[in-house]
């Protein structure tokens, strides 16, 4: 893991100090809430439907234990004793007091962490692939990129007031766990004649106007990541629309100028500011990389686990839905589902969270890593391991054996916390989660999705099945999407029909699911390729019959 | 958008703590929907609002429609979940209203 240097940590509480300042003049009346917004939203501090809400960095998704047991004590001392993961890999606490912000931000810059550029019209927290460093198909770490993209990009001056919010996800495998092509930059780290180069997409967004991301350059070499970058942000920044939020977005500057124009100005850039890159930045990349050599593996007799994978039937399970290959032969991942049937997806209680950081001091070398789907992994663990953390989980309601199942759902808080929202999403994915429980492993592997509002959170737009909350005058009302996908196939779900109200939702998925069933060739056929092979007007047909009959 | 319909009351979050607040009749913020001021005559509650603009003890004030029969309840689900708190978990003023209860 990246360590803190002095400047890092002696910035981090400036910052903090300089925000427990304004907090105190806002409560003296010396600043407006004008004023004071755009400051509290500088460092993460919402306004959300019942209180404040802060939301944490948790760089590329990655946490030691002692930062996890931190945050923990934050949910414990100024929250509700628990926090809630999101899909950027962030955390959020739904009911901090405004007043008790800047001690919260100080405890979290007592384990090197903070909440700057969690919000505004700024570079955000980079994403990646929640297996970095340990998974088996990848051809180069991206965390350290990550890092140097987090360094650089960190109170960068030109880009603290860009025309919307930005955000780069990268990865380094070959599967893209990371959703690169729903981000306004996505890369991907590749190999090419030996020498490790980025393929660059730009333009990709969800929220109300969706679009998959464009190549912007096939192999561009890593000593040019960040020249490149500034060259992207400069002509956005520049020829980004500012009069209007909903047009300002990078995915509308190249859509409108089109890609190749794009690409032909962020080339007319790159020339210009490449000389300005001296080398500094591959030097701050070298010694970030040093921080990212992989742990010492320890080879351990698998005599137990082979014992327990015949003996114990739910280990098997969890086995097999929550574990991954790792690089390592006698390694594994092992994701620590968030979503037990019922629960809210994504939330964690401090005392979970404080047994998961013991587990990851204990067996996982101090590592632990948020996905974007909003579970916790363990990314390097000795299989002969495993059965002592299985067991540890299932203790504490953490050992659910969902991964990729119906139940693994993505859902943004929706309108129990968003003040944005227009409708729930977490009574959704719940009552969802339960209903299936039984049938869930029949179903196979499938992808729900869900957003409370236009703005898709949620990711619904590249659900296997999307569904997404509105406001149909005055009441909710569930649209479904259909055929998309968040991984290297990348595409947006076609929208359905009209909408569902809450009574209507779970009748309709029923009748989805059964037709999946029905028309799938074989067990091993999953419902995203069904869709692919049938196309959605089947599915359509299923969900809107009673329409028909009527 | 619909122009907003009376009756109507007027709330906010407080700027301490962000608790949902209504203003009562006192002109004072109340966290109790059934202490509002019930307005039902929108002009009246756009002037209120508009002098809360300098308001320091509170934030993002606004009008939310309301159904005045025996009891003030909100009219759109959204400021349903805002007086009485999120359906995942106990909390909110739902756990604050069972406390008094209880006591």
């Amino acid at each position: 893991m990246y360590s803190y240097q002095e400047f890092d940590r002696s910035f981090v509480r400036a910052r903090v100090e300089q925000y427990r300042d304004q907090v105190q003049r806002r409560l003296d009346g010396a600043l407006t809430e004008d004023e004071f917004k755009p400051l509290r939203l500088m460092n993460g501090v919402y306004l959300q439907l019942h209180a404040y809400m802060l939301r944490i960095a948790i760089p590329y998704g990655t946490l030691s234990s002692r930062q996890m047991r931190q945050l923990a004590y934050i949910a414990d001392k100024w929250d509700k004793g628990y926090g809630h993961f999101t899909t950027r890999q962030n955390i959020q606490f739904n009911w901090p007091r405004l007043v008790d912000t800047p001690d919260i931000l100080d405890a979290l810059a007592d384990v090197d962490m903070h909440a700057i550029q969690t919000s505004g019209n700024t570079i955000r927290n980079v994403t990646t692939d929640q297996f970095a460093g340990a998974a088996l198909d990848e051809v180069a770490d991206p965390r350290p990129y990550a890092e140097l993209i987090r360094q650089w990009s960190t109170d960068h001056p030109e880009f603290q007031f860009l025309p919307r919010k930005f955000k780069i996800a990268i990865t380094g495998a070959v599967e893209d766990r990371a959703v690169i092509r729903a981000h306004d930059i996505g890369l991907q780290l590749i190999e090419h004649e030996g020498r490790i180069a980025f393929k660059v997409f730009v333009g990709g967004g969800l929220g109300r106007t969706p679009i998959i991301g464009q190549e912007l350059v096939d192999r561009l070499p890593a000593e040019d990541l960040l020249p490149y970058l500034e060259a992207v942000l400069s002509v956005y920044n520049l020829a980004g629309r500012r009069d209007n939020k909903y047009k300002a977005r990078i995915k509308i500057t190249v859509s409108a100028m089109g890609i190749d124009a794009f690409r032909a100005k962020v080339d007319e850039a790159f020339q210009s500011l490449r000389a300005a890159f001296t080398g500094q930045d591959l030097a701050v990349l070298g010694d970030i990389q040093k921080g990212f050599a992989p742990p010492q593996f320890l080879e351990k007799s698998q005599e137990s686990y082979f014992d327990a994978l015949d003996s114990d039937i739910g280990f098997r399970e969890w086995v097999q839905r929550n574990v991954s290959p790792h690089k390592h032969a006698s390694y594994a991942s092992a994701t620590i589902s968030l979503k037990g049937h019922g629960d809210t997806p994504g939330d964690a209680t401090s005392d979970q969270m404080r047994t998961v950081a013991d587990l990851a001091e204990r067996f996982a070398h101090d590592e632990l890593r948020i996905s974007h789907e909003q579970n916790i992994v363990l990314p390097h663990v000795a299989q002969a391991d495993l059965p002592a953390i299985y067991r540890t989980l299932k203790s504490i309601g953490l050992a659910t054996a969902n991964i990729g199942l119906i139940s693994d759902i993505i859902a943004c808080p929706g309108m129990d916390y968003c003040a944005l929202a227009t409708a729930r999403s977490i009574p959704i994915a719940q009552d969802i989660a339960l209903r299936y429980a039984l049938r869930e492993a029949e179903i196979g592997h499938m992808q729900i999705k869900i957003s409370g509002c236009i703005n898709a959170c949620g990711h619904h737009h590249v659900g296997h099945v999307g569904i997404l909350g509105l406001d149909k005058a005055g009441v909710e009302n569930y649209q479904i999407t259909l055929g998309g996908s968040a991984g290297n196939d990348a595409s947006i779900g076609e929208k359905m029909g009209r909408g569902f109200n809450v009574d209507e939702l779970m009748p309709a998925l029923d009748r989805l699911i059964d037709a999946y069933l029905t028309l799938r060739l074989h067990e091993g056929e999953i419902f995203a390729e069904t869709v692919k092979r049938l196309g959605t007007v089947p599915f359509q047909e299923a969900l809107y019959v009673v329409d028909q009959a009527a | 958008m619909a122009r907003i319909k009376a009756p109507v009351v007027i709330t906010a979050n407080d700027l301490l703590t962000g608790e949902v607040v209504y203003l009562d009749p006192a002109h004072r913020w109340s966290p109790e929907l059934s202490s509002a001021k019930v307005f039902n005559v929108i002009d009246e509650a756009e002037d209120e609002l508009a002098t809360l603009f300098s308001e320091a003890v509170v934030i993002s004030a606004y009008l939310a429609e309301v159904s005045n029969d025996a009891v003030v309840t909100p009219r759109h689900y959204r400021e349903t979940f805002r007086h009485k708190g999120p359906s995942n978990y106990f909390h909110g003023k739902q756990a604050v209203q069972d406390a008094e209860v209880a006591a």
